[in-house]
């Protein structure tokens, strides 16, 4: 479904990607994670071309990232993402943030849109909050609108970039709820995050990065039982002694 | 004290008609160069965002040329020198409208530059994350944002513009301020005219200028 293969990128004389590569096959729920500044956000977007990269491809579904005739938007309709920060568009109501790209990227019927939205709203259990703007909603309730706004364009697989990282505690296992729910129904799945917790229960894979770097692409089994680097060792105890 | 007991406000009823003409002019004038100015000067705001670099340069280009010359030199040039270009002869009003549209745009461009920039670069990548293309983006998720953010700032433009129109005077555009002149010398009563076409000017930039602050302190709480 996603095949990165060898991609690095530079911002200036500062490499933030070197040579990373990793495959993630139709229904895999991949988790990333390393430090502050190892370039995972930078790669996650290199999947949907939000970020460019100087060398090596990705390629999506049969589509290359960096091929000059793709229409990146096009592409994108059809890969979800999730933000740290939500997103949503605060000049909109939740009912406007969920149907907007399917009426004017989709090319859906206003009708058709409102009830894909109001279901998924349903789905993640904030039905009774469409009429409401974003800034109306808590972090959490935010972020679940957020992940039904990407439901909402029947993307062929979800990138999250630290979806719960600026969630106050307790509203993070609502988020992580929803993308549990999401991955058990076999939706491919890339996400960035240091929820361990969320990577045991459903990752297949886990990733780690440091300094632009894939140092660890391991089964979930192997990364929790015995990572190989020791950088990853350090990582995970760090994070796990929290 | 002489001067206010010698104040005759008696001729001011008989020329409200003609005075009404000028200030429709006046209005229109600020109305059209606004729409006209916040339309244009999104385009150039946009162009000098845009990575295309020529197309910066130019837009920036006109921008600070146009915010370097005073504005009554733009009337009159424009007055006098379009109809030497073309060869037709232009009526002091249309002039009016085409150069104060034009001149405004560059301050215009500005205030919308930097409401572009108040969004953040997230809310792009979330436009195109659903698949937006980049006028997409700008239409529906940027602009919309970036003129809520700037509502106060452009409307406060708008007050300047509005008591810049005065200027037209200098070419014989028929504005409030030039009818006051003219219902002033019919009557032979200058002083009243010109103190009463200030009162109007005071009455309508004052209402304009509570309405920013009222709209500002809006846009505080949405924040
Ligand atoms: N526009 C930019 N210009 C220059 N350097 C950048 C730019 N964006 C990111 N970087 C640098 O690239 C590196 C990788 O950034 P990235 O955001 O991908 O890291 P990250 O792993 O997601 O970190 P975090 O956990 O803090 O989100 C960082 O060192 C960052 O400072
Ligand atoms: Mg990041």
């Amino acid at each position: 479904m996603i095949e990165i293969n060898n991609i690095s990128k530079w911002y200036g004389q500062f490499q933030v990607l070197a040579d990373c590569s990793t495959r993630i096959a139709k229904g895999e729920v991949v988790v990333v994670c390393g430090p502050s500044g190892s370039g995972k956000s930078t790669l996650i977007k290199c999947v949907n071309g939000l970020e460019s990269f100087e060398q090596g491809d990705v390629i999506v579904d049969g589509t290359s990232v960096g091929s000059p005739t793709t229409i990146l938007s096009k592409l994108r309709s059809r890969v979800g993402m999730v933000f740290q920060h939500f997103e949503l568009f605060p000049h909109m109501s939740i009912t406007e943030n969920l149907t907007i790209g399917q009426i004017k990227v989709l090319g859906r019927s206003k009708d058709e849109a409102l009830q894909r939205g109001l279901k998924l709203l349903d789905r993640v259990g904030l039905r009774s909050q469409a009429e409401k703007f974003p800034g109306q909603l808590s972090g959490g309730q935010q972020q679940r609108v957020a992940i039904a706004r990407a439901l909402a364009m029947d993307p062929i697989c979800m990138l999250f970039d630290e979806p719960t990282s600026a969630l106050d505690p307790e509203m993070i296992n609502e988020v992580l709820d929803v993308m549990v729910e999401l991955a058990n129904e076999g939706m491919t799945m890339m996400v960035v995050t240091h929820e361990m917790g969320f990577a045991r229960k459903v990752a297949h894979r886990v990733i780690f990065m440091d300094h632009g770097r894939i140092v660890e692409d391991a089964t979930k089994d192997d990364f929790f039982g015995t990572p190989r680097s020791e950088r990853a060792q350090l990582f995970l105890s760090k994070i796990l002694s929290h | 004290m002489s001067f206010f007991t010698e104040l005759d406000v008696s001729v001011i009823a008989p020329s409200l008609p003609f005075l009404w003409t000028g200030l429709k002019f006046t209005v229109t004038l600020t109305l059209i160069a606004m729409s006209g100015g916040i339309i244009l000067g999104t385009l150039l705001a946009l162009a000098r965002l845009s990575p295309f670099s020529p197309l910066a340069m130019a837009a920036s280009w006109y921008v600070n040329l146009m915010r370097s010359i005073p504005l009554l030199m733009v009337i009159l040039w424009f007055f006098l020198i379009i109809p030497l270009i073309t060869g037709y002869p232009m009526g002091a009003e249309t002039s009016a409208i085409i150069t104060f549209t034009a001149f405004e745009a560059a301050y215009y461009s500005e205030i919308m530059r930097a409401g572009i920039q108040s969004v953040s670069r997230g809310q792009v990548f979330a436009g195109q994350a659903i698949g937006m293309t980049y006028a997409q983006t700008m239409g529906h998720i940027v602009l919309p944002q970036a003129f809520r953010n700037m509502l106060p700032v452009l409307l406060t433009q708008t007050i300047i513009l509005f008591q810049d129109t005065s200027l037209v005077y200098a070419i014989g555009a028929k504005d409030l301020l030039k009818a006051a002149e003219i219902a002033g010398k019919n009557y032979n009563r200058p002083v009243e005219m010109y103190i009463f076409a200030a009162v109007i000017y005071f009455v309508i930039c004052f209402s304009l200028s509570r309405l920013v602050k009222h709209l500002q302190s809006r846009i505080a709480i949405i924040r």
